[in-house]
């Protein structure tokens, strides 16, 4: 899980894996929540390059992280999503709140 | 000829992938896009997380899949005998959830019903809960049977 959270600067991004269910979505939490807590974090990014499945454990995942980083005045960011990501996240809604960034 | 599948498996989180994997190999049959295999391992996905985390409330039971194929209907059931649900019509709202606390964002049953051509739950408190969906599939060979 480490290697899968990485820091730079006040930045802590993860490289989100193949498939978000609930068992990736509880490990994650446990670890970028305790990094939330000890490291001074203000943007926090998933990036979704590797991912081609999710589930709406993901969705869950991405909403309380999200309200974690909002209570601190940081912010959240989702980038490199594929067509699979990007309509999972459409249909629940969540891109009216996080912001999905386009690709260049 | 109709063609059928059955399996039973501890409701653990691991299974979730285990399941979904499994039937998308049984649906392989029909020569799925890409696109109808993901939207089917995320009905999957969802109804085998809910058998666990509500069905169950994580303890670990039986959860039985079975999944046929009849001409190119898919049709997939996923089945729990945990505690059920009192209001299923209310459970299937959007971002209705019982478990804010283990961060359950409410969208299962509509990614289920998003994915899926038809989806029927089937509950009774104290006895469990059947949830049955089907999906025509093949659509990009239009019907040749």
């Amino acid at each position: 899980m480490e290697k899968l959270v990485q820091r730079k600067g006040e930045s802590l991004k993860v490289i989100v894996p193949a498939e978000v269910d609930h068992c990736f979505a509880d490990e994650v939490r446990e670890e970028v929540d305790r990094r939330l807590q000890t490291e001074d974090i203000r943007v926090l990014e998933f990036d979704f390059k590797d991912t081609e499945f999710m589930d709406s454990s993901g969705i869950g995942l991405l909403m309380g992280r999200y309200k974690l980083m909002r209570a601190i005045g940081g912010e959240v960011r989702i980038t490199h999503t594929g067509e699979r990501i990007r309509k999972i996240l459409m249909l629940s809604g969540i891109h009216k709140i996080i912001p999905i960034e386009k690709e260049f | 000829m109709k063609q059928e599948m059955k399996l039973e498996i501890d409701s653990i989180p691991s299974n979730e992938s285990f399941a979904r994997v499994v039937v998308a190999a049984f649906l392989t049959r029909l020569n799925p896009t890409m696109e109808e295999v993901a939207d089917i391992k995320t009905a999957i996905s969802e109804a085998v997380t809910n058998a666990i985390i509500h069905g169950y409330r994580q303890e670990v039971h039986k959860i039985v899949i079975e999944a046929a194929i009849e001409e190119d209907i898919l049709e997939v059931s996923v089945q729990d005998f945990g505690v059920g649900i009192e209001d299923v019509k209310k459970a299937m709202e959007p971002l209705y959830t019982t478990r804010r606390d283990l961060e359950r964002s409410g969208m299962g049953f509509v990614f289920m019903e998003a994915f899926m051509d038809t989806i029927k739950v089937e509950s009774k408190v104290g006895e469990g809960t059947k949830v049955t969906m089907t999906k025509r599939v093949g659509k990009r060979y239009g019907r040749d049977f």
